[in-house]
């Protein structure tokens, strides 16, 4: 298979057939509670994707230069975090120095990156998966990507859906996750797309 | 005083259920919930997590600089998560393999770190133990609710026995991603039902331990409902 076609592959996997939100249930809390207004869902996902490359660029040398060589694989998920949670301040400093205007954009979405569980999960699965360092990096990109699509759709559902008349009992979060159900029904049709395809 | 130690223990059964009225740890409760068993296990494991890092928080209080509280909180989190990954991987081999990846995101379920911030560092050693228990349960009950219900659609059985057999076939569209969604959806919208909206000035509770409270916008507006 051609180095291309394989990152394709990679890509359209896990931004599709394999998108974080609506088919891993990886970053819910986020998903439903940032995804009222567009831009802020916006600049919330274009965080995750930059936190989620730099976080698989930092974690997976770790896992296999460090840890897996020293015998001592079972410490992943207190460094993997630390790790995360340390490279976000990095960033958040140097963003603020550096670049103040994305520092503005993004600033506030950062801290909140930390305990997103669909960082620290796109880190263990790349690992899990056995992907080599740069398929970790297009994974982790491809997540991120489908996360962003997961929100830019759903922020506009959600301002279609909030001003209508349902009952009393469903308003609030139960008519948000009937919304994500039916979201996530039309992103199953993608799984067996993928495959046809790449035809695996 | 006796009271008081029984009404924190029970708070998390329903009153303040962490999963269906403070509406915490959506991501393992939606993920997980596709059979019986595979709830109850992961409601277990995120129940002692819960309990032991609430005692470990609650007595290291005065330790932890409040500046740093947060890693501290995630250092002691991470270690029990890891503790109970090689439990699980020791001897519930079958388990370990069907929950997988969302073992090690114990570590950033928000019933934890919530518990850990707003009870825990503020609370006895005994009382936050109390509350871990209880919140472990409430979380377990929840979970184990959800995937009776989407495994009796779904596959037609609950705990692998099957019920249904001749009856209905199974709709495995409810052990899929949006079968989990709806059926959460409908358990909320349920719950507010029963208590006829009086759940939603908790959820503003709740988002004192939400990661993304404060760019929701929502927890001064009644937290996630709307």
């Amino acid at each position: 298979m051609s180095i291309v076609r394989e990152a394709a592959m990679i890509i359209m996997a896990a931004v599709l057939g394999n998108n974080f939100v609506l088919v891993k249930f990886l970053g819910i809390c986020p998903f439903l509670g940032v995804s009222k207004k567009l831009d802020s869902a916006m600049g919330m996902s274009i965080a995750v994707v930059f936190v989620m490359v730099m976080a698989t660029a930092a974690t997976w040398p770790i896992q296999n230069l460090l840890l897996v060589p020293n015998g001592i694989g079972y410490m992943q998920t207190i460094v993997f975090i630390l790790v995360i949670a340390a490279l976000v301040q990095l960033v958040e400093i140097a963003m603020k120095k550096f670049v103040p205007a994305l520092h503005r954009g993004l600033g506030v979405y950062l801290p909140l990156i930390t305990t997103n569980c669909a960082v620290l999960g796109v880190c263990v699965l790349n690992i899990d998966e056995g992907y080599g360092f740069a398929q970790s990096l297009l994974n982790s990109f491809g997540a991120g990507v489908g996360f962003l699509v997961a929100m830019f759709l759903f922020a506009g559902v959600r301002g279609r859906i909030e001003n209508n008349d349902y009952p009393e009992s469903f308003k609030g979060i139960a008519s948000t996750l009937i919304a994500a159900s039916i979201l996530s029904l039309s992103f199953m049709g993608f799984a067996g797309m993928i495959d046809g395809i790449f035809g695996m | 005083m006796k009271d008081n130690k029984l009404a924190i223990l029970t708070n998390g059964f329903i009153k303040e259920n962490p999963v269906l009225v403070l509406v915490l740890g959506t991501c393992p409760t939606l993920a997980v919930s596709t059979q019986a068993i595979n709830g109850m296990g992961m409601g277990l494991s995120t129940t002692v997590v819960l309990i032991f890092s609430n005692i470990f928080i609650s007595s290291l209080k005065r330790v932890i600089p409040d500046k740093v509280r947060i890693p501290c909180y995630i250092v002691v989190i991470a270690t029990f998560v890891t503790i109970v990954q090689l439990l699980l991987k020791a001897y519930f081999p079958d388990l370990d393999r069907a929950l997988g990846i969302y073992i090690p995101l114990i570590v950033v379920n928000c019933i934890i770190l919530g518990r850990a911030e707003m009870f825990a560092n503020k609370n006895s050693v005994v009382d936050s133990a109390l509350d871990g228990v209880g919140m472990g349960i409430g979380f377990t009950l929840a979970l184990t609710a959800m995937a009776c219900i989407r495994e009796l659609l779904g596959s037609g059985s609950i705990f692998g026995i099957v019920l249904t057999a001749n009856l209905i076939d199974p709709m495995s569209i409810f052990v899929l991603a949006p079968g989990g969604f709806f059926t959460f959806g409908v358990m909320i919208a349920l719950v507010n039902k029963i208590t006829q909206g009086r759940v939603r000035d908790k959820q503003k509770n709740g988002c004192a331990g939400c990661a993304s409270a404060a760019v929701c916008g929502q927890a001064e507006e009644g937290g996630c409902q709307s």
